[in-house]
């Protein structure tokens, strides 16, 4: 059975273009680009991604979904489905085998099936399990469903209309105490100081009200995966998801065994960015792997996959700032109102993000917040790459620079004159206690040089489409094209807030094997893409002095990682490994003071390391090499590790210690606006990060280039349209749902700071969302500056440049 | 669903005829994504591949002959010259690989109206050579599109090629859509001059339930290029006449609004296409004019 290949440690180091800090003395330790495992085989696609899975005797699954939006089930017939041959099965709600039939991130609202009720287009109805695709594809499409329709909630008037139909009758989650209508999800509000008495000291104050479109994660391996049912009637389930752990939790009670039965491997990964935070087909190939005794296989198709997964909240801000003539910031007031559609999904986490971040990388002493995340029949919206920050930071900084043209001042200058700093108190209360360099980012991107002018004429022969709006469409060869230049900066946090239990664990293995050290790093984090695999070796080799490093395959065999998300498994996972190895190297020196420690007092009185194989001092004594410490003799441990505690924030007044860290972007954006078509081509978008320490500097810089072009595709083209009079998605294809391709794609120069945070491994911080926040509002300032327009709404589509 | 893989033209007329309902498949970069998503299902798939007459061209002295599964890769790379409008067409097709497979008779075949060729071959003024085993004929590119994705050919006929008039000036084709490569068209307009005959002639796309000509702009062009001695002085043209052009374009548009765009912005965007495109292919008709005369 093809499964994920087991990634084998990098051996081939090679530097970044950027000039940072080498590591340590080991080879290939933290701080060097080592290569990625995965990267060649991605590349000549031979990466053996969860969709390639197959076993012998296999049948396929297939989901039928839901065509409407909200709709009473009055009946569903499965004969003729059941009837076809080749079909192994046809599963309902009525067939789930125990009494929890729902799951949920955090509120258990998601029926596995639909239950009577479909709140959603796509909504999951019915399972087929067949011999062949097609086959369980035509059976489910003889399934007869009949359906009455419901009216639709669809925005937040009709939610919460004193009338208003319930998405979810009988709620009973932790959150139906606050809210003002059974149709929000949560609310976040956050009061600080005093914004009545602080308005009157502002001389001028600007207000906006923004649109944030809904965006797709539109990663490139669809949702996939295998489930085998085993001997001892519990089921092997192999699957590309974020986090094995809280799939396992709300998977085993509706499958009704017990967590140990259900024992799951991570298949090859095509992306996330949020959405695999959620189940897809887990629990579906389950039952109909388990109903059937059959291993069974599903593969969602790109059409299934829009509904396969949740996307980025689409939201409404309402903002009001005020500032002094001489530039500083006296109020803010706002009012967040994000689109969470049928189910909670991560609803409630990113009210939190949204309401706490909502003020930016400022100071602002008083301020007004509330958030809310609504129930709606639009898609269900979730986990993406920003979390609720990227909306906010939208906002804010269109804000800015309203402010700072208002006041007649630099856009940057502006920033920095409110940047806040070490020391700076969040509207929450707690102190930002690491480095905020938010002043010095933008002063470093304004310092870049700027791309030089009409570049399509550089070729001599003719103008150079392809560095023109339209591009290979051939649309301007120079005409109406204007240049804009635009600034943003943003603040994300880093790893999961608001007092929740983020830990992660690594177990380390060291022995001999064929007469070299070896380390082996078992951990179930989720390799998505982001690099987790090569750092993680680094991260052994530094510790352990060892050259060889062998990565476990992650599975529920070992404790929970945590998720692939919120930028933290480098500083969570990463941390845990560090940890683990540290304890892996104290019991090794142990070893090597029992046998060896008589004969040499440094032994028992310098500080030793592990270096190239052997016991050092700290002042480069080699004491023994590891191969005789350790003979046969093996080391393993598995160790749990945790960051600094948080708190929940208030409830009223939403204060609270929430966050672990913050992450700092800004970006620079020169875009070139064709202002008679519309067309918008995105020439550079400069970044400048604080990453605290790049422990592999190539993928900090792809990370930061692969976060900043996700903001760019909000910025001028991702948008699931969802029609207002059917709540239907109506672009569920990438005919129609535009990602940029390699020629919307600008030269990205990073520019890449190493301000140590004391209190994270190595004085790393988390880097991959905030590169994401930045890039949509400086690519809207550079088009707001090319062409004069307000530009409310991302993204920005040619109807709103033309006014048609 | 039958497979059939006839080895020669005749044969692949004799099945055509026998089975009306096969959908025919070259490139299959139509048909595949169809069946893909199950949007069809055809009883029988009519595989002309074996076909090599097919992915053939011609150039004589008039007109080229074009098979109907020259890959659009191959149209950029040689018939440049020849077919300028249609070469810079196929530079918009979506990616390389699809431009590696499509061809032209697909986008006939299909007839929708966002296909990229449609334009280049309007503007033209190609004829399409269609046969079965009733016969051979040649149908006016104006008298193809009949319908939303329905064109003039009966059912038991196969595209066996494009018989595209030789440029005898220049040519454009502009297409917008909201990404800088690989985009289906929101709208597109195409146009060509011909010297010869005194005429231009346009084509546009995805702005009306078929693929049309902007004709009423084409006779207020011609009449007005006439009418000031533009041919023989090369003059440039006055901005009023590439106004009422551009005007013109807009108005042949019957367009809807949908998720790729409204109906209004495509109206708008044909009219700058419109106007842009004219000058280009003007200035290029007066820089060979004056190089003409120098020599």
């Amino acid at each position: 059975m093809a499964g994920t290949p087991t990634p084998r440690a990098a051996t081939a180091p090679a530097r970044t273009p950027t000039n940072l800090t080498q590591g340590g003395k080991t080879k290939a330790g933290i701080g060097e680009s080592t290569l990625r495992p995965d990267g060649t085989l991605k590349v000549t696609g031979e990466f053996a991604y969860s969709s390639d899975m197959w076993h012998e005797d296999m049948l396929w699954g297939q989901t039928l979904r839901s065509t409407v939006a909200h709709a009473e089930i009055r009946s569903i017939d499965t004969s003729q489905a059941l009837a076809t041959p080749g079909v192994y099965a046809v599963l309902t709600y009525d067939d789930l085998p125990t009494e929890m039939k729902n799951y949920g991130l955090e509120i258990q609202d998601t029926p596995v099936l639909a239950h009577k009720k479909v709140r959603h287009h796509g909504e999951p109805v019915a399972l087929v399990a067949a011999d062949h695709p097609e086959t369980a594809r035509r059976a489910a499409a003889k399934i007869k469903i009949e359906y009455v329709e419901l009216p639709l909630i669809t925005d937040e008037a009709s939610a919460t209309a004193p009338d208003a139909i319930l998405v979810h009758e009988g709620r009973d989650d932790h959150h139906i105490g606050h809210v003002a209508h059974p149709n929000i999800v949560h609310r976040q509000p956050i009061i600080r100081g005093n914004v009545a008495e602080a308005r009157k000291r502002a001389d001028v104050i600007v207000e906006g009200e923004y649109t944030f479109g809904m965006q797709d994660q539109a990663f490139l391996g669809p949702e996939s995966g295998l489930a085998v049912p085993s001997e001892d009637g519990g089921v092997e389930l192999y699957v590309a998801t974020q986090w094995l752990h809280s799939d396992l939790r709300q998977i085993a009670p509706v499958l009704g065994l017990p967590e140990e039965k259900v024992r799951m491997t991570l298949s090859g990964v095509g992306g996330a960015f949020g959405g695999r935070e959620d189940l897809s087909m887990q629990i579906h190939a389950c039952l109909l792997a388990l109903r059937t005794g059959k291993p069974v296989k599903i593969v969602y198709n790109r059409f299934e996959s829009f509904f396969g997964h949740v996307h980025r909240h689409p939201a409404k801000l309402y903002y009001e700032h005020g500032a002094t003539k001489d530039g500083k910031l006296t109020h803010m007031k706002c009012r967040i109102v994000l689109d969470g559609g049928a189910y909670a999904s991560a609803s409630p986490a990113v009210v939190g993000n949204a309401s706490s971040l909502s003020v930016g990388p400022y100071v602002i002493d008083d301020v007004d917040i509330e958030a809310i995340a609504l129930y709606t029949n639009n898609p269900p919206c979730g986990a993406m790459r920003g979390f609720g920050a990227v909306q906010a930071c939208f906002a804010y900084e269109a804000q800015m620079d309203k402010l700072a043209a208002k006041l007649g001042i630099d856009p940057v200058e502006f920033r920095q004159m409110n940047a806040m700093e070490q020391g700076t108190i969040m509207p929450t209360g707690q102190p930002v206690d690491s480095p905020a360099p938010v002043a010095e980012l933008l002063r470093r991107i304004k310092a870049m040089p700027l791309p030089p002018e009409q570049q399509w004429l550089a070729a001599g022969e003719g103008a150079d489409v392809r560095a023109l709006p339209g591009g290979l469409s051939n649309t301007t060869h120079g005409e109406g094209v204007v240049r804009g230049i635009g600034y943003a900066v943003g603040i994300k946090n880093v790893g999961f807030s608001e007092g929740f239990d983020d830990y992660s664990t690594a177990k380390v293995r060291m022995e001999v094997i064929n007469g070299e050290p070896v380390a082996t790093v078992h951990t179930a984090m989720a390799e998505v893409g982001q690099g987790g695999v090569t750092v993680h070796a680094q991260i052994a080799r530094t510790e352990l002095g060892v050259t060889q490093v062998t990565i476990h395959p992650a599975d529920t065999q070992v404790g929970s990682a945590g998720s692939t998300s919120a930028s933290r498994q480098t500083y969570v996972t990463g941390g845990a490994v560090k940890n683990t190895c540290e304890h892996v190297r104290e019991a090794v020196l142990e070893i090597g003071r029992r046998k060896f420690g008589s004969y040499h007092p440094a032994w028992a009185t310098a500080e030793l390391l592990l270096e190239g194989g052997k016991v050092v001092t700290d002042g480069g004594e080699v004491l023994a090499d590891l191969v005789d410490v350790l003979e046969s003799e093996a080391v393993e441990l598995e160790l749990e590790w945790r960051h600094r505690p948080t708190e929940a924030f208030d409830l009223h007044t939403g204060q609270g210690n929430g966050h672990v860290q913050y992450s700092f972007a800004a970006h620079r954006a020169v875009v070139e606006v064709d202002t008679e078509l519309g067309l918008v081509k995105v020439i550079e978008l400069a970044c400048a990060q604080d990453v605290g320490k790049a422990l592999n500097p190539l993928s900090v810089v792809g990370q930061i280039q692969g976060g900043t072009t996700q903001g760019l595709g909000v910025a001028v083209m991702e948008e699931i349209i969802v029609d207002p009079k059917t709540a239907k998605v109506r672009n569920p294809s990438f005919t129609d749902y535009l990602i940029p391709t390699i020629l919307d794609t600008p030269t990205i120069p990073v520019d890449v700071l190493e301000l140590a945070d004391e209190h994270a491994p190595y004085g790393l911080r988390g880097i991959g969302e905030a590169p994401t926040l930045s890039s949509t509002p400086a690519v809207l300032a550079a088009i707001r500056n090319a062409t004069g327009l307000e530009l409310n709404k991302t993204p920005v589509r040619p109807e709103h440049l033309t006014g048609t | 669903m039958d497979f059939l893989r006839p080895a020669s033209w005749e044969e692949a007329l004799a099945a055509k005829a026998e089975h009306p309902t096969a959908v025919p498949i070259a490139g299959g970069t139509d048909v595949m994504v169809e069946i893909n998503f199950d949007h069809r299902r055809p009883e029988y798939l009519l595989d002309l591949n074996r076909i090599g007459d097919l992915s053939e061209w011609e150039v004589g002295e008039k007109t080229v002959r074009l098979g109907a599964s020259v890959s659009y890769t191959k149209i950029m790379e040689n018939l440049r010259a020849e077919l300028p409008g249609l070469a810079l067409a196929s530079h918009t097709v979506a990616s390389p690989q699809i431009r590696n497979r499509g061809g032209v008779g697909g986008n006939l075949g299909t007839a929708s109206p966002a296909g990229d060729a449609h334009p280049a071959l309007l503007a033209s003024g190609c004829e399409v050579e269609v046969e079965s085993l009733r016969g051979r004929r040649m149908i006016p590119i104006d008298d193809f599109y009949v319908g939303v994705k329905r064109n003039a050919m009966e059912p038991d006929e196969l595209i066996r090629s494009v018989h595209l008039p030789k440029a005898d000036g220049p040519q454009q084709f502009s297409k917008v859509g909201t990404r800088n490569a690989m985009v289906i068209a929101v709208c597109a307009f195409g146009i060509a001059l011909h010297p010869e005959t005194r005429t231009v002639r346009t084509g546009i796309g995805s702005a009306a339930p078929t693929p049309v000509r902007a004709k009423e702009a084409e006779d207020f062009l011609a009449a007005a290029l006439d009418e000031g001695g533009f041919w023989e002085s090369g003059s440039p043209i006055p901005p009023s006449v590439a106004k009422q052009f551009a005007q013109l374009a807009s108005g042949a548009c019957n367009p809807i609004d949908d998720v790729r765009g409204s109906a209004k912005y495509r109206r708008h965007a044909v009219g700058i296409m419109a106007r842009r495109t004219l000058g280009w292919t003007w200035e290029s008709y007066r820089g060979n004019e004056r190089s003409a005369q120098c020599a």
